[in-house]
């Protein structure tokens, strides 16, 4: 009953909202306006985000699971399933992490999206999107998961395209949908292996099939691993499906910071660590992951160096930091990989509310070239998002030094790890902490590069705003201290979530760490401290103290020209898939298969038959005597016949 | 007389009533909007009968219900003979619940001859229900020829400015797939006197026939041919555009909704069950030309210009699906690809009544001639998108519902091929036609994009009208039933599935009886299935 209560809160929200809307367009006058309407999508998800702290901690204190089921929704032939929900303890840690974000996400909205003709709509789609994102978490089972899955990249689409007036955001939210599309082509496809050799879909029943030495080959175990982490690429953004994320800001910048940083675009890693009893039989696709993982980190982490639009920056950056969660699951650190997803939550989200904020003082501006100097115009702002940015480097004691450190400590040492990929990782990491800090540098210090009208508006944001962003950088903060290694807190300090998710990560099937020194994993300790450093003193270096304009991308040159244009990754995909298959579509099967070929046949035969009745009908001339001959020929040639034959 | 007897009844009666009402030439003001009302009335009456016969439905089992039977020519073997099963019954209420709402979505649409076109609208109704509801292949194949002269007449006189082409492409292309069907059904009875010594037209005997493989074969060639024109399946589907971008919106909303049914239909009613070994046989062809529906289709829906064509090519991918469903011969592709069928009639129906408003307003169909319509007609817009997700069969809605059903029981099926022939043909048919996923989401919201995004430029769409009351109580029981279906779809389930599991046991090939999902998982604990079905059960390890 809790369950669907938190579920069906934020639906509420949107269905009423959503007609509220209709009706306020039909009829030309308001029923509610954007403040009943914010404060009724906050109340939801703040309730949901009540209940589920309440289910956590009383509820679920003393139980490994709690399942509920509603009615049931497809009972045909062998397949049986029912809207059921089921929290355990890795649905718990997503559960909190998302109502708890949106809530503070929710409220910043009110402030920001004041005096928007459609705040009531976008209330709507905000409170729909976190119904999506708990039937995902929530569902028990596979199709259920996939609801909430595909509800919410339409989320994702709808608030994207949001200010649709302007087409560039209507295609990237089009982009989005399709891009998500082909990753969901590939969980469909997982699916259906999964039903076809074990006749269920329940998350239980898969994990225990592949955990309990299942009938199905090696191989296939793989290829159905590998189809369920195409559903991940979509979603979470990684290589060869991230291209839809980096335009995805077009949508409002809580929507960037709620849906594309802290909750929808890390489903795929949950979905990864929810079937690990399926990814650990499937060690080809462990591998897979860890590689991808490591890759989208690296590669989106250069592209972010070079990136002038602040939402950009941060665009890549999510990329990446998706990249270590991925190369966490790889290396069979699920519970890990839930940590860095929480604690990227955190700062991310306080980075994105910041640059929306950033945005909303500058007046639109989001090109970081024309900012510099507004650490003493916004200090609340500048504060909360060099917090998040010291979190997000990896400087001790923030959220995500524990974090990253464990990541790649377990690609260093776990059977699955690699050494090569921790090197890519810690490079990885070293850009981090290097764009992060070119990105301060530019927006905060030195002097202000904008118009003088820019400058004159120049104000720090409401407190609806910078609220949530202390709040936010407060977890930013403290938010690792729930998963401090042994090591460090030499046993004083439990590691409170590393103990809470134990079982969970392990119920099917233990993953080992080749034994190293302690020595050893000091020195990787200490040596990701000097990486953050490194990042943050190159950056400084370059960056703090610049003078004058900035140089135009249209000059960069080399590398630069490489990066800033993103590999041309997109115009590979248009040159290579979209366009072939759009004159394909026209030039091939339209214009010759139907017209020509089919049509042709058609129509064709019909008027060949059509010529020769006109032939025949020529034979019908009326005159008598013809008639006559016609008889007479016909008469000899039947006699004829007959001879023939008898 | 039954209740099957006055379902059909009303809309016959209530046609031969409207002809001796005067009035053929009057214009819209001087009273000829009253043959609407007329009408409406009439087809609400139908539908109202046919409700008893959902509610009045046994879902326990397989034989036909509410039967009725009267001799007429016993020599032959000619009886009115009608009765619903699980198989028919969701079609059959689909069409008495659509018309009154294709009738409503005409009132403005048509302004010429107003008797004639809902006398034929209702008698188009009439022949439909006919061949739903007939058990005397003789009496199926009447109605089945039948249905072609209203529609002949709808398009050819209200249709657009090459409706002439359209009708006789149209008919054509029909009669030629039935002519080859009537053969069949001679050979059929000859074949009956031979074996079971008297004519006889009933289904449920025709099937007892012992039928050669040859002879077989080449039977549901013939039937075959008859209902992929229909469906259409690839390649004798380019009657289908033309037909629906000249037909006047009410004569597309059951042309799509209803009229394509009838070609699943006569495959999963007759041709599948009278020539089963047949049918396996040929239904890796069958399925092969399904998935080429879908994926050739699609793509001819992306490089249409016009929204009517773009939805027209639309329904020939996602007939693709319920062809690609119907020969998996596993239940859960079965149940999906009937239940498609309705969801089609549903969200295709939907979707040609908003293109005709868009058209009522602007006298446009070219999708460059739109653009930022969300922001003048944010009404009209919503409901758009609600059936552009169900035409996508996103999640929650009845588009997915079945779509993943089809999907799910075609994988399973050729995944037991696989195992049990190592052939990976269904397989590789299979992953092309979940890439109609892919291109289905890419053409509607592409043109979603281009209609309703952007600026609003063009000076004449500044001045439109959202939609009217008329408009509304057209749309709104569509959007319930997408999302009913969608949320609940067991109720539309239990009733179809004695039947199809009778079905099933009778004509699925024996690869698929003997495949068996993996022993390990029947025996394997798992704490979620045990709690399945208590409800509100709550797991304290």
């Amino acid at each position: 009953m809790e369950l669907f209560i938190i579920v069906l809160l934020p639906l509420i929200g949107a269905v009423s909202n959503g007609i509220v809307t209709v009706i306020n367009a039909a009829r030309g006058k308001q029923v509610w306006g954007e403040k009943t309407a914010g404060v009724i999508a906050f109340g939801a998800v703040a309730a949901s985000f009540v209940i589920s702290v309440y289910m956590v901690f009383v509820k679920l204190a003393h139980s490994e699971a709690i399942s509920q089921t509603a009615y049931q929704w497809m009972a045909v032939g062998g397949l049986k399933l029912s809207i059921t929900f089921m929290l355990d303890h890795i649905s718990a840690v997503m559960l909190l992490v998302v109502t708890g974000v949106s809530s503070v996400i929710h409220f910043y909205s009110i402030g920001y999206i004041h005096g928007d003709e459609s705040s009531v709509r976008y209330f709507s789609y905000l409170n729909l999107f976190v119904f999506a994102m708990l039937l995902l978490i929530l569902g028990d089972s596979m199709p259920l998961m996939f609801v909430g899955w595909e509800g919410v990249g339409l989320c994702s689409y709808l608030l994207i395209g949001f200010w649709y007036k302007d087409e560039e955001k209507a295609i990237a939210g089009k982009k989005a949908f399709i891009v998500n599309r082909i990753g969901d082509f590939g969980f469909l496809l997982g699916m259906f292996l999964i039903f076809a050799n074990i006749g269920s879909l329940t998350i239980a029943d898969v994990n225990h099939y592949f955990h309990a030495n299942p009938g199905m080959t090696f191989f296939w175990i793989n290829v159905t691993a590998i189809c369920l982490f195409i559903g991940a690429t979509g979603k979470s953004a990684q290589i060869p499906l991230y291209v839809w994320l980096p335009d995805a800001m077009a949508g409002p910048t809580p929507v960037s910071a709620l849906i594309h940083a802290a909750t929808m675009v890390t489903a795929g890693v949950y979905m990864v660590c929810r079937f690990h009893g399926l990814f650990l039989a499937a060690p080809i696709a462990m591998h897979v992951v860890l590689w991808i993982g490591a890759l989208t980190a690296f590669f989106s982490a250069t592209i972010a160096i070079f990136q002038n639009d602040i939402k950009k920056v941060l665009a890549y950056s999510t990329v990446s930091q998706l990249g270590f969660m991925f190369m966490a699951a790889g290396a069979g650190a699920f519970a890990i990989a839930l940590f860095h997803l929480m604690t990227h939550a955190f700062f991310k989200a306080c980075l994105f509310l910041g640059s929306g904020s950033v945005i909303h003082g500058m007046s639109g501006e989001q090109d970081i070239r024309f900012m510099g100097g507004l650490k003493s115009k916004m200090p609340h702002t500048y504060w909360t998002f060099l917090v998040a940015t010291i979190a997000i480097a990896g400087f001790p004691p923030f959220a995500a030094f524990f974090s990253k450190d464990e990541i790649l400590w377990n690609v260093f040492a776990s059977e699955y790890g690699n050494k090569i990929v921790w090197v890519i990782g810690a490079i990885a990491a070293l850009f981090t902490a290097f764009y992060m800090f070119r990105l301060v540098y530019l927006t905060f210090f030195g002097e202000f590069r904008g118009t003088h009208e820019q400058e004159h508006h120049l104000h720090e944001s409401p407190k609806t705003m910078t609220v949530p962003l202390m709040i936010l950088a407060v977890l930013s903060t403290i938010g690792g201290w729930i998963g401090i290694p042994k090591l460090l807190s030499l046993g004083f300090i439990p590691n409170v979530l590393e103990h809470y998710l134990e079982h969970a990560v392990s119920k099917y099937g233990e993953v080992h760490l080749h034994h190293y020194s302690h020595s050893i994993e000091y020195g990787l300790m200490g040596l990701s401290v000097a990486i953050a450093i490194a990042g943050w003193f190159f950056a400084k270096r370059k960056y703090a103290a610049i003078k004058g304009q900035l140089p135009d991308p249209a000059t960069y040159k080399g590398i630069s020209k490489l990066l800033y244009n993103k590999y041309w990754i997109d115009e590979l995909y248009m040159k290579i898939v979209v366009n072939p298959l759009k004159s394909l579509s026209t030039n091939v099967f339209l214009n010759i298969t139907d017209k020509r070929l089919i049509d042709g046949v058609a129509n064709g035969s019909a008027s060949s038959w059509g010529r020769v009745a006109m032939m025949f009908s020529k034979l019908q001339t009326g005159n008598i005597q013809s008639y006559g001959f016609y008889m007479i020929v016909g008469a000899a040639l039947a006699v004829a016949f007959i001879w023939i034959i008898f | 007389m039954g209740l099957i007897s006055w379902t059909l009844l009303i809309p016959l009666a209530g046609a031969g009533l409207m002809m001796f009402i005067p009035g053929r030439n009057l214009k819209d003001g001087e009273g000829a909007s009253m043959f609407g009302w007329i009408a409406l009335i009439i087809s609400v009456l139908a539908m109202i009968v046919s409700i008893p016969l959902l509610t009045g439905f046994e879902n326990g089992t397989a034989a036909y219900q509410f039967v009725e039977k009267i001799t007429w020519i016993p020599e032959f073997g000619l009886d009115y003979h009608v009765g619903v099963d699980g198989i028919s019954i969701l079609i059959i209420l689909l069409t008495t619940l659509m018309m009154p709402f294709a009738i409503l979505g005409s009132f403005k649409y048509i302004q010429k001859r107003k008797k004639d076109y809902y006398i034929w609208l209702l008698l188009l109704e009439f022949t439909m229900l006919g061949a739903l509801v007939a058990l005397n292949l003789f009496i199926f194949y009447i109605f089945w020829e039948l249905m072609l002269i209203p529609m002949f007449f709808l398009i050819g006189i209200w249709g657009g400015p090459r409706r002439i082409y359209a009708t006789v492409k149209f008919v054509l292309f029909t009669v030629i797939g039935s002519l080859m069907m009537l053969v069949g059904i001679i050979y059929l009875a000859l074949m009956a006197k031979q074996q079971l010594g008297a004519f006889t037209f009933t289904f449920s005997e025709l099937t007892k026939l012992n039928l050669p493989i040859q002879p077989q074969l080449w039977l549901f060639a013939a039937f075959a041919l008859a209902f992929a024109i229909k469906v259409p399946m690839f390649p004798f589907h380019t009657w289908l555009p033309d037909a629906h971008v000249e037909a006047p919106t009410a004569g597309s909303v059951i042309l799509a909704g209803v009229l394509l049914k009838m070609g699943g239909y006569g495959f999963v009613r007759l041709a599948i069950p009278m020539f089963p070994q047949a049918a396996v046989q040929a239904a890796p062809i069958l399925q092969l030309l399904a998935v080429i529906g879908i994926v050739y289709g699609a793509c001819l829906a992306l490089a249409q210009s016009d929204l009517k064509k773009l939805v027209a090519y639309s329904s020939i991918s996602h007939l693709g699906y319920v062809m690609l469903g119907m020969f998996a011969l596993t239940p859960e592709a079965i149940q999906g690809a009937i239940l498609q069928m309705v969801n089609h009639g549903i969200s295709t129906g939907a979707l040609f009544l908003l293109v005709g408003m868009i058209y009522e307003r602007r006298h446009t169909r070219e999708i460059a001639d739109f653009g930022g319509l969300a922001y003048r007609l944010p009404v009209f817009s919503v409901a758009f998108m609600i059936i552009t997700l169900s035409s996508v069969a996103l999640p929650g809605t009845n588009g997915f519902v079945g779509e993943f059903l089809i999907l799910l029981g075609t994988f399973k099926g050729a995944w037991a091929y696989f195992v049990a022939q190592a052939s990976i043909f269904r397989l590789v048919l299979m992953v092309l036609a979940s890439t109609g996923v892919i291109l289905g989401a890419f053409y509607m919201l592409w043109m979603v994009q281009r209609v309703f995004f952007g600026p609003l430029e063009n000076e004449k769409n500044k001045a439109l009208k959202d939609l009217s009351l008329r408009e509304m109580i057209v749309l709104v029981p569509f959007i319930i039933a997408v999302f009913y279906i969608g949320v609940a779809p067991q109720g539309c389930l239990n009733k179809m599935e004695a039947s199809v599991t009778h079905y099933i046991a009778e004509y699925q090939p024996d690869v698929l009886k003997q495949y068996k999902i993996d022993p390990k998982i029947e025996h394997a604990e798992t704490p979620a299935e045990t709690e399945l079905h208590e409800p509100e059960a709550e797991a304290h390890h």
